[in-house]
């Protein structure tokens, strides 16, 4: 068990049990707390995974942007309007069908990739990976590139004018 | 000798030590500057501050310190104690991480990777997610609007600055500080707020909007660190003291700590970006590794003492002047610059 294997380990603990802490915890402020070890610690298996560039972007778009905004919520409708949110179980049938669904499509994919394992992952060399992303961005997957720009444009619009239409309706 | 020699080629055991050298450097720099910014506040206020402990009070920092460590460490019944306890530790965590990528000299920085200034905008989000926690756990309702004013702010002061980063990562090519400042070398007029290591007439068509990306990144960094004029989260008339109103002792110097250490880190930044990082106005004249160190600290310390000039010289901004500030008037001139930028790096 060398270094590599330790820091992956720890990793993949912190991943899992936090996310155990997600789902089970009856406080629905404590699991979006425990959402942010879910991300540090799949951000710290890409970096193992050299994926630096995928890393850093996990800890940007999912704890800066994503869980900041569902902190926002949880803490506004918990603290100010004193209203408690406990999480419960509830729909049972379908939320069964749907994770087995679910489980089954992980499995199937699991099951079927064909996984690289000609290298032991210690000894993948360290290069970086912006440059490729940023080159192949721009050539070779330019056009999802540019739809998923505009499609995130039409998003902040939309945004905006529902922010915009609520606070003229109130003005009135 | 051999020994000490075999121990320090361990990975884990240099891993350690160099995750450790930044704080040798952040511990006594909070003390300078804990000091400066009390003595600064008083004469800018017409008044002495303190003078009783030691010559002009330079052993005051020290005695604040052991304050601090025997005061009691006092947790509200009705917080969250688990996350009461965490949300400190996350804040200085989320700070400390980012002095990873500062090169403090062409020898020393503590990882150099390629996507240095990217990785820097990422984990300071951290600090966010703490100071939300902080504000949650304390179970007040000063401290949880404080939080959330200060993740609002931080939150929209970062596309500012994120665009002004993005800038300068066009005209230097690299997202790695320290290449970033090797592109720099070679004397004042090579930093990028000069235009950078570029042909001439591309860098005299460069000279004003670097210029305007870098008051765009001083303000936004002003706001990010919370401190007046953008120092609603704390604004003491109306909130007490924020989000740490709760927190004594210990917990609350390490607040303390993470706010000065942080403080740093947006001056360094500003002088990666902007001023050359550890090279040496002069060119070759001074410069090396330790004289590196040296230009470093000390122009990071400039900033420093800019943001707290500043400080004590502004009133504080109102929420909606905040937003204002960040939305209208910051965030279209970055992209205005960072056009104007991209065409004439292509050209």
């Amino acid at each position: 068990m060398n270094l590599y294997d330790i820091i992956f380990y720890f990793f993949a603990v912190v991943t899992i049990a936090s996310a155990a802490v997600v789902v089970f915890s009856r406080n629905i402020v404590y699991s979006a707390f425990s959402l942010l070890f879910t991300f540090f610690g799949v951000a710290g298996i890409y970096v193992l995974l050299n994926a630096d560039f995928l890393a850093i972007t996990q800890l940007l778009v999912y704890v800066g942007g994503i869980l900041v905004l569902i902190l926002f919520g949880v803490m506004l409708t918990t603290n100010v309007v004193s209203v408690e949110i406990k999480t419960g179980t509830m729909q049972t049938l379908p939320a069964t069908i749907i994770v087995a669904l679910l489980a089954g499509l992980l499995g199937g994919i699991v099951w079927t990739t064909d996984w690289f394992v000609g290298k032991r992952l210690s000894e993948v060399t360290s290069q970086t990976t912006s440059k490729e992303i940023g080159t192949a961005l721009i050539t070779t997957h330019v056009l999802p590139f540019e739809i998923a720009s505009v499609i995130l444009l039409v998003a902040i619009v939309g945004a905006a004018m529902m922010a915009r239409r609520e606070r003229s309706n109130t003005n009135i | 000798m051999e020994n000490i020699l075999q121990l320090l080629s361990n990975p884990i055991v240099s891993a350690v030590l160099m995750a450790l050298a930044p704080l040798l450097f952040i511990l006594p720099y909070a003390l300078v500057t804990i000091y400066i910014e009390m003595k600064m506040a008083a004469h800018i206020q017409n008044r002495l501050a303190y003078m009783q402990t030691g010559w002009h009070g330079t052993l005051q920092p020290f005695a604040d310190i052991l304050k601090l460590l025997q005061k009691e460490d006092i947790i509200p019944t009705a917080a969250s104690k688990f996350l009461f306890i965490l949300a400190p530790y996350l804040v200085f965590v989320g700070t400390y991480s980012s002095f990873a990528v500062l090169p403090f000299s062409s020898a020393f920085i503590g990882s150099n990777i390629d996507l240095g200034i990217f990785f820097l905008i990422a984990v300071s989000s951290l600090v966010v997610v703490g100071l939300l926690m902080s504000g949650w756990a304390s179970n007040n309702k000063w401290s949880l609007f404080g939080a959330l004013r200060s993740a609002a702010q931080i939150v929209s002061y970062e596309i500012p600055s994120a665009l002004a980063i993005l800038g300068v990562v066009m005209v230097s090519g690299t997202m790695s500080t320290q290449e970033m400042t090797h592109f720099q070398d070679g004397g004042i007029g090579q930093w990028i707020i000069f235009g950078g290591n570029l042909p001439l007439w591309q860098k005299l068509s460069l000279i004003p909007f670097m210029i305007i990306l870098f008051l765009i990144y001083l303000v936004s960094s002003m706001a990010e660190v919370n401190r007046t004029p953008f120092d609603i989260p704390e604004a003491e008339s109306e909130l007490v003291q924020g989000y740490n109103t709760e927190y004594s002792g210990m917990k609350f110097a390490i607040f303390y700590l993470a706010e000065y250490a942080n403080l740093f880190l947006v001056s360094a930044v500003v002088v990666i970006l902007f001023f050359g990082g550890w090279t040496s106005p002069f060119g070759t004249f001074l410069s090396g590794p330790v004289w590196g160190a040296f230009w470093f600290v000390t122009k990071g310390m400039l900033f420093v003492c800019l943001n707290i000039w500043l400080r004590w010289t502004l009133p504080r901004l109102r929420v909606d002047q905040l937003m204002y500030v960040s939305w209208k008037v910051l965030t279209p001139f970055a992209l205005l610059c960072v056009l104007a930028i991209g065409l004439i790096v292509v050209m």
